[in-house]
């Protein structure tokens, strides 16, 4: 069964899409002198375009289709993601990282690892990440095929040639500058799709006003205080008062701490974004720049979300309503898909479509991109092939985009075959995630940390999150992948979110602790090692001659103070 | 990089605009009922044309295209940082 029927206009704007993500590789390709320029877009690219690529490259379609489905599941709250999960860690690597990234002249997070601690930290990143690359872009891939299928009757192996074939040309010819430019033109296509919609789906809830009545009695329904889908922090004051499960201190520090933190300030997929700048003062600006969009995301993603629940309780003139599954729960996965086919004509359902496609495909690529350059750097270079010609890297980094996508293809198959392997290697990943931030927070603002004192310390914190979770089960589930294999469960949460900020939580206290207590076992290196690494050894970057816009002081002030303004007025 | 994204950019919100504007001229009124009675291809149309047109008139003066950090008083102290450290590879 399709659910969306596409007319030649559709099919054009779609193939015009296409020609110009080619057409970018195309023009790109004789650019690609030298291995920096492959890996690091040779670092030129200005602040405002490594901005909004920051912003993309985590800006896939499981993000977009994931944060509606989010929106209609949990209702304004699912904000939280956004105002304070991303926008304060955003800052913080922009002002207080960003002089140790790019001053270092680190080519990857890892090799970071390496200049600051040693061997050992950065090869167990590099290899767990790289992992991670391959994983997501191939669970990407596979959920661009199943939503084809579904909505528009797209065979799945077409799908996934197709999408495979387009991103490995353009980062072949282009490598990271290809990949950047294709995000900047996913970012203004998604705003472009996206905006219409949310128009035509307010005008048909009734306004602000409308949403708001109707959500009303959706809360009561589901037993829960009128406000519990509209206001995002009053109903926070016990997981049995808002539809997420969680309380403000899970949120703040498992959320807003852990998580967001370890996410923004580490995963070498944004990163590399900011390390591709053209200067220092450019690469502190990009999290800033990326995060004024950011801030106003909730209402293109999140605020579909709450329309389409509050139209699918009471009626509204138009007719939409999610379908339910078949065991009876509502299928908020595909709320944007199917209120893109509801509301759009001929034309802009094409545009729409498009805006989806691009953010699947740009997902996939910023995975691939950042997965080549880890292999090529931090595992080929290091421990493979030492000391060959740059020309030698450039064409193992080509190799390694074919490598990373065939990977990534071959992922998508497993995914349909063995969809909880796919789980389990997913969990895994988040442990091994969940403990990195206090590594670098040591590893940056406190010089007597040692390697083996962040080695152990990432081990155990990995460790940590492992147990945590195999002794812990949200409520209403099953032992097993959601936890509690470790034999008997000692503590049962509310929800399987407040499970997941707390397994964080763990995760980043038990590496904290253990990274300050074995570096304090162990022999520090000598200061001028260190120097241009940590931030008491660290010429302060200059920017006093530049105007306000340009500096990143004044920048992180504006950008949090919108954020506070912005959890105040949906508080 | 001597490309501006800009230039691509425009190229595209351009024909993407001429594209919708057309079709919403075109197409029968009937056609709108599911969005609720807008023209949406028109109007958005005509808003994505004139996007398109702006970023071709900027990446055109092509102030802030992207260039080599070199070019840059930043740029060049970072650079020169590197070569002092010997961290260039090439």
């Amino acid at each position: 069964m399709t659910e969306i029927q596409l007319h030649a206009i559709d099919y054009v704007i779609l193939a015009l899409y296409f020609a110009f993500v080619l057409g970018i590789g195309v023009a790109l390709r004789r650019q690609m002198r030298s291995s920096t320029d492959f890996f690091l877009s040779g670092r030129s690219i200005p602040a405002w375009v490594a901005g909004l690529a920051f912003l993309s490259a985590n800006l896939g379609a499981q993000e977009v289709i994931g944060m509606a489905a989010s929106g209609a599941k949990y209702g304004i709250a699912t904000s939280h993601f956004y105002w304070i999960g991303a926008i304060p860690a955003m800052v913080f690597v922009g002002v207080f990282m960003m002089p140790f990234y790019y001053g270092s002249r680190a080519r990857s997070v890892p090799e970071y690892l390496k200049l600051r601690f040693d061997e050992k930290t950065r090869g167990f990143n590099a290899i767990t990440f790289a992992g991670m690359t391959v994983i997501s872009s191939g669970i990407s891939m596979y959920a661009m095929g199943l939503l084809l299928g579904v909505l528009l009757g797209w065979d799945f192996n077409f799908s996934v040639l197709v999408s495979a074939v387009i991103v490995l040309a353009y980062i072949f010819l282009g490598g990271l500058t290809s990949a950047i430019y294709n995000e900047v033109l996913q970012f203004f296509l998604i705003v472009a799709g996206f905006l219409p919609l949310v128009y035509l789906g307010l005008q048909d809830v009734g306004g602000w006003s409308g949403l708001t009545a109707r959500l009303a009695v959706t809360a009561q329904q589901h037993g829960f205080a009128a406000g519990a889908y509209t206001q995002s922090w009053q109903h926070m004051g016990s997981p049995a008062s808002n539809p997420m499960g969680v309380e403000w201190f899970g949120v703040a520090m498992g959320l807003g701490f852990v998580l967001s933190f370890g996410y923004w300030t580490t995963d070498f997929l944004v990163v590399q974004r900011a390390m591709a700048a053209d200067s220092m003062s450019a690469a502190r600006r990009t999290p800033l720049i990326a995060a004024f969009p950011k801030m106003m995301f909730p209402f293109l993603v999140i605020l579909p979300g709450m329309i389409a629940i509050a139209l699918t309780t009471q009626a509204g003139a138009s007719g939409f309503h999610l379908p339910a599954k078949a065991d009876g729960t509502l299928n908020y996965d595909l709320t944007i898909p199917l209120m893109l086919g509801h509301y759009f004509p001929a034309g802009m359902l094409g545009l729409g479509l498009t805006a989806l496609m691009a953010s699947f495909m740009s997902g996939m690529a910023g995975n691939v991109t950042a997965f080549n350059t880890v292999w090529t750097y931090d595992i080929y270079q290091a421990y493979l092939q030492k000391g060959k010609s740059d020309a030698h890297y450039l064409w193992m980094g080509r190799m390694a985009t074919v490598g990373g996508i065939a990977l990534s293809v071959a992922t998508a198959y497993a995914t349909t075959q063995f969809n909880n392997i796919m789980d389990m290697l997913q969990l895994v990943f988040a442990f091994v995630n969940a403990p990195l931030f206090a590594t670098f927070l040591l590893g940056m603002f406190w010089r007597r940390t040692t390697g083996h004192g962040a080695f152990t310390g990432l081990v155990s914190g990995t460790l940590a999150a492992a147990v945590h979770h195999g002794l812990s089960l949200p409520a209403g589930s099953s032992v097993g992948i959601k936890g509690g294999w470790l034999g008997s469960v000692m503590h049962t949460y509310p929800s399987e979110m407040a499970q997941n900020f707390w397994t964080a939580i763990w995760a980043w206290t038990t590496c904290f602790v253990v990274t300050i207590v074995v570096s304090l076992l162990t022999r520090p290196r000598p200061a001028e090692e260190l120097r241009g690494l940590v931030y008491s050894l660290t010429e302060r970057p200059k920017d006093e001659g530049e105007p306000w816009f340009r500096r990143p002081g004044p920048l992180a002030v504006v950008v949090l103070a919108m954020t506070l303004v912005l959890n105040l007025i949906f508080f | 990089m001597n490309l501006d994204i800009r230039l691509p950019i425009g190229g595209l919100f351009t024909l993407l605009g001429l594209l919708l504007t057309g079709y919403g001229l075109m197409s029968d009124a009937s056609v709108y009922r599911r969005s609720l009675g807008h023209n949406v291809n028109l109007s958005w149309g005509l808003v994505v044309l004139a996007f398109g047109l702006l970023f071709l008139w900027m990446g055109r003066k092509g102030t802030s295209g992207a260039r080599p950090a070199e070019t840059e008083p930043a740029g060049r102290e970072t650079e020169a940082r590197e070569h002092r450290l010997g961290l260039e590879h090439d």
